[in-house]
Formats: structure tokens, sequence, C-alpha cells
């Protein structure tokens, strides 16, 4: 996760806690997985804001079942519909999953 | 239908490996910081010979020396599988692959101001060189040797030393330097100076190769339009240009002026569409579309190569020339009508991108996706890509054109995996930013039409806008290329006869209706 973005959700988690909610777009499961550690256990990479900063942030990836049933279908249909006949869905949801179960301090629920 | 011939193209690359471990974006970030030290001792080890960049298939693809159809069809890794010998040469059908020492004279050659100075022997060496290769004219071989760019060594360190130069490598040893443009000028730092002479070095070639592929006369090029990603200017004009005249003049092309267009990696296919309009409205009788290469982008994702054990690809240099004539219907026509434009309400999502750039101008022109036989998006070579973690960009993009189609209806979801397959493209340039964007296809895309295996072809590019931190927009454009008409495009405008026969058939529909 580039410096910028973390700094973003290190802003924003130090304003909401762990109410605030990182959703992933990343359409690789290497990609999303490190993502999701990085807003919960802290930059793996050592190079940015979240170098060892454990925010414990719920993430979901937006292909999480969870988030889909939040998303209006027209909107989906629209803007997602497409990369999720290009992507694997599951799989991303699952990588970031992995990452939530382990070290997430708060789940949507 | 609006439309311009394309009437030749070139293609060229100039290997560049010593220049770009130490001046490419990552490795200087990598030297300067002095946190990367295991890396910045690894790169070397790293770097690929120009013999191994001569048999490397995706760069022959890309200066013409294999056809793309034959490239499609060689075993990968191409790593692990090098061309023989006899595919594997200097010249191919679009281009060159110059070697580094070569290049360095050419950036010599291409200097107003005194900024190259190479080492007099090192420069008579190359001159020599230089002087076998039938792209680079006389003139081009002269100026290699002016005095006034030629210093002895302990000058050369001198200006490194005490006055900000950059030393420029052969063989693990200086052989020249870039000076310093101004002591206080962010704009004119040695740095900036070699990425831009370096740039329109890179441009005069593609540009020469060019002139004589189209068999034009360089005093006969009306005008120029360049496109790469580097920014001439001062600090009182940050990227005031003009890098389209400057590679004009040392071409030879005396008659012609020029300007620039730029827009992250979509400035080619916006300057193509730029160019094809002045061209088919008589606004100039020919243009040249060029674009140099960028030092920046060399070894940019070379950590993650160094890391994972292999070898660093990105080594050259990358260049493209187009040129385009009113179209008389014997050459591949652009079409104008058929434009993808990427609007700043049509949002970021990339079903949003995909459809402004593919689906919309298809359907305009009462066209569908299976009606493009092939597209060409952004054109990176995957075995450079996939290691650093960003995938195969164009099968992703293929792939979500093919998704886009059977949304649309335009085929089968069953069928999806054939229209990925018979209708993508399998990249083959370098990570130089613009130059992927879709251009390089131009080339074997038009000769696939001229050899009557395809008919249509849709180029298209993609620019990272937010990357300049001005807007969080990207851009894109794209353009169909289809295969001459046999009619010159002026004899497609509407006539009288024309005319009288829609009035004929809008009355014959009424009178069928009256009845």
């Amino acid at each position: 996760m580039d410096l910028q973005n973390q700094q973003r959700v290190k802003d924003a988690a130090d304003k909401y806690g762990t109410d605030c909610v990182v959703i992933l777009g990343s359409s690789d499961a290497e990609g999303a997985e490190i993502y999701a550690e990085t807003v919960t256990a802290g930059d793996p990479t050592y190079a940015g804001p979240l170098a060892g900063v454990s925010l414990g942030l719920p993430v979901y990836h937006v292909f999480d079942p969870i988030i889909r049933a939040e998303c209006d279908p027209a909107a989906w249909e629209e803007q997602i519909s497409m990369m999720e006949m290009v992507l694997e869905p599951d799989a991303l949801a699952e990588a970031v999953k992995g990452m939530r179960e382990q070290y997430s301090k708060n789940v949507i629920e | 239908m609006a439309s311009v011939g394309i009437k030749s193209y070139a293609y060229c690359l100039n290997h560049a490996p010593e220049t770009g471990s130490y001046y490419g974006g990552t490795p200087h970030e990598a030297r300067t910081s002095g946190k990367e030290q295991e890396y910045v001792d690894a790169l070397p080890k790293h770097l690929q010979t120009y013999d191994q960049a001569l048999h490397y298939a995706p760069n022959q693809t890309y200066i013409g020396g294999i056809s793309y159809e034959e490239f499609e069809s060689l075993a990968t890794p191409w790593t692990d599988n090098p061309l023989p010998d006899e595919k594997a040469q200097r010249y191919g059908k679009f281009g060159e692959l110059m070697p580094e020492d070569e290049f360095l004279g050419l950036i010599s050659a291409c200097d107003e101001f005194e900024l190259v100075w190479l080492e007099p022997s090192f420069a008579q060496a190359v001159s020599e060189k230089l002087a076998k290769d039938p792209f680079i004219t006389e003139a081009i071989v002269k100026r290699v040797v002016r005095p006034k760019n030629m210093h002895d060594i302990a000058e050369i360190k001198a200006e490194v030393e005490e006055r900000d130069g950059l030393y420029l490598y052969h063989d693990g040893k200086p052989v020249g330097c870039v000076r310093s443009g101004h002591p206080t000028d962010p704009c004119l730092t040695s740095h900036v100076l070699l990425e831009n002479l370096a740039g329109k070095a890179s441009g005069v070639l593609a540009l020469l190769h060019l002139l004589k592929n189209s068999g034009l006369d360089a005093k006969d090029l009306d005008f120029v339009i360049e496109c790469s990603e580097e920014g001439a200017g001062d600090v009182g004009q940050r990227a005031g240009g003009n890098f389209a005249k400057a590679i004009a003049e040392v071409a030879g092309c005396v008659n012609a002026s020029g300007c620039d267009v730029r827009g992250f990696c979509a400035g080619p296919v916006n300057a193509m569409i730029n160019a094809a309009a002045q061209v088919a409205s008589g606004a100039r009788k020919n243009i040249a579309v060029v674009a140099g290469g960028s030092i920046p982008k060399l070894y940019m994702n070379s950590r993650d190569h160094v890391k994972k054990g292999l070898r660093a690809l990105e080594d050259c240099v990358g260049s493209f020339a187009v040129l385009m004539l009113p179209d008389d219907g014997t050459m591949p026509v652009m079409r104008l009508d058929v434009l993808g434009k990427h609007t700043v309400g049509a949002g970021g999502a990339p079903q949003a991108v995909t459809s402004a750039l593919t689906f919309e101008p298809l359907q305009a022109a009462g066209l569908t996706f299976a009606d493009v036989d092939r597209f060409a998006p952004e054109l990176q070579n995957h075995e450079i890509t996939e290691p650093a973690g960003a995938g195969n960009v164009p099968l992703a993009n293929i792939k979500m054109i093919a998704a886009l189609a059977v949304m649309k209806k335009a085929v089968e979801k069953a069928d999806m995996m054939k229209f990925i397959k018979e209708h993508g493209t399998v990249g083959f340039a370098h990570t130089q930013g613009h130059i992927p964007a879709g251009v390089p296809f131009i080339g074997p895309g038009c000769e696939l039409i001229n050899e009557g295996k395809i008919k249509r072809f849709m180029v298209i590019g993609k620019g990272s806008l937010f990357l300049a931190r001005l807007t969080n927009l990207a851009d894109g454009a794209s353009f169909l290329i289809e295969a001459p008409t046999g009619k010159p495009a002026s004899s497609s405008a509407v006539t009288k006869d024309d005319v009288k026969a829609l009035i004929l058939e809008a009355l014959s529909e009424v009178a069928g209706k009256l009845n």
C-alpha cells in the first residue's frame, strides 16, 4: 500500500477507531492480503506510516458477500459486475478474510 | 467518414543497461537514499548483455525482426527460449536495437548546448560505429566528434565532482558526462537534461527510420507531433517543449515544424488523433507522430527482478514513429469517426473506462466487439510486470473487454475465453510508460491488414493523470485502424448523387406509409 494511502487510513483510524471499515478493491489476492495486513497488523514492508502500527481495522474485499449485500444492485451492475466476471471474487474475499480473522479488532456484524 | 492513411511506422530500441542502472528511477532512488545497498550491489549481476537483448523475442517483435504472428506462437518464457541467431539481428523491418555506446554518441550528437562531453577516443570510436548505421546521417556522425563536445577524462571528472555533472558509463568506466545546464534551475539539472536529451535522441532515431521506411524525403515532412513522457523547459515554464521541432531539426526535416502532446500513457493515442485530424482536414500535408523513450522507466521493476533472481529486462529506451498521409485508398486507414473518449464524468471504475473506450465508440459506428479483429490495449511485456506483482496487463485488458462484450450480449459467456484468445494481443513492449499504450501494435497490425489477415484493429491508451496531483482522474482514448477502402477519402464524402439517392429513399418510404 502506498505511503499516502497508509497515512489516509491512519488519519481515519485516529478519528473513528475500529469503527472505520477498510474496503479493498485489489485485483490480485497476494496484493489484497498485503493491504489487509497493512491496515490490521501493520505495514509488512516497514516503509510507510503504518510500519509497526497495528490498527486492527475491520477489512473486507469489495467482493466479500457482506459488502456486496450492502451495495445498490444497479450501481453494482454498472460499476463492478464486469470485473466480477474477470477476477476471482471468492479468492480475493478469502485472502482478506484470512488477515481479518487474525488481526482485526472489530468486524461488521 | 473522415480518415487518414497510415503510410509507415518505425520502432526502435536503445539498449542502455549502464545508464539505466545508474539513472533509471528505481536504481537512482536506491543509490541516493543509501538504504538499499544490497539491491544496488546485486543489480549489475542481473543485467542482460546486448546479445541477450537481441535474442529476446519481445525486443525483436518490437523492431520487426520477427512478425507478430511468429511471436505469438513462440514458446515461453521468452527468457529461456532465445531466438536463433538469424532472427536476432540489429535491424528489423520497423527499426533497430542500438547498442549503448552508440546511443551515448547519438545523445551527444543531439546536444546543441555543449551539455554532453565525451572522452575523445570514445567519441571517435562510436562515431565510426554510427557511420556504419545506414539510418544515421553523415551530419549526425560528424556531430559526435565536434571538438566542443570532446573533453579528456580529467575535465569530465571535474565537471561531475565540482559542477553537478553526471557520469556516462561504458564497460564499467566513465566515458563522458552530462553537464548541469544552470547553477540553480531545478529544470536544467544534469539529470533532467540527460533524460530530455535521451528522449530527443531516441526520437531522432525513430524518425530517421520512419523516413527511410516510408521513402519520404526529410525535406518533405510537414509537421511532427511528439508524445513522449519528458518535460523540457526551465524554471519559468517547466515543460515548455518543444521536443518535436528539436527532433525534426536533427533529422534534417528543414520544412517541418512541430509541437508536443502529453497525457501520461494516453499521450501517444491522443497525439495520433491530433495528427489524424490535422491531416484529414488538410491543415497539414503529412504528420509524423514521434516519441522518444524514458530513462527513468529503465529498471523500474528491477527490485522485484533482483529479489526473485530474474534477469532485469527493463534495459531499453523505446521509441516509435508513425507517418500519416491523406487517405488515398491504398493505405490502412485510421478512422476519425470512431474515437473512444474517457470523459470527465465517466468515472474511474474499470467498467466505465472499458465501456467508454470500446463499447461506446463501436456502438456509435454500428459495430460490435466481434467486428474488431484485434484489440491492442496496454502492451507491456508480462515477463517484466508479473514478477513485480503488476500481472499480465494486456491479458487483464482483453479479459475486461471480453467481459463487457458478454454483458452487452455481443459474445456468449461460454465463448469468452475464445474471444480473449482470438481478439487479444500479447504484450511485447518495454515498460516505458507511454510506449506500451497500444501504439506498438500499429506496425504489426498494419502488416496483418496488408497481408489480408485482419480487417480492423483497435488501439487503446490509458493514462494515470492522478500521478501529477492535479486531478484524481485517469484518461484514455482509442481509435480504429482498418483495411484500405480502395478509394480516396474525399470520394467517400457525400456527393450530389448521394443526396439525391437519400431523398428518393425517404420519399419512397413516405409513399409506402401513405399506401
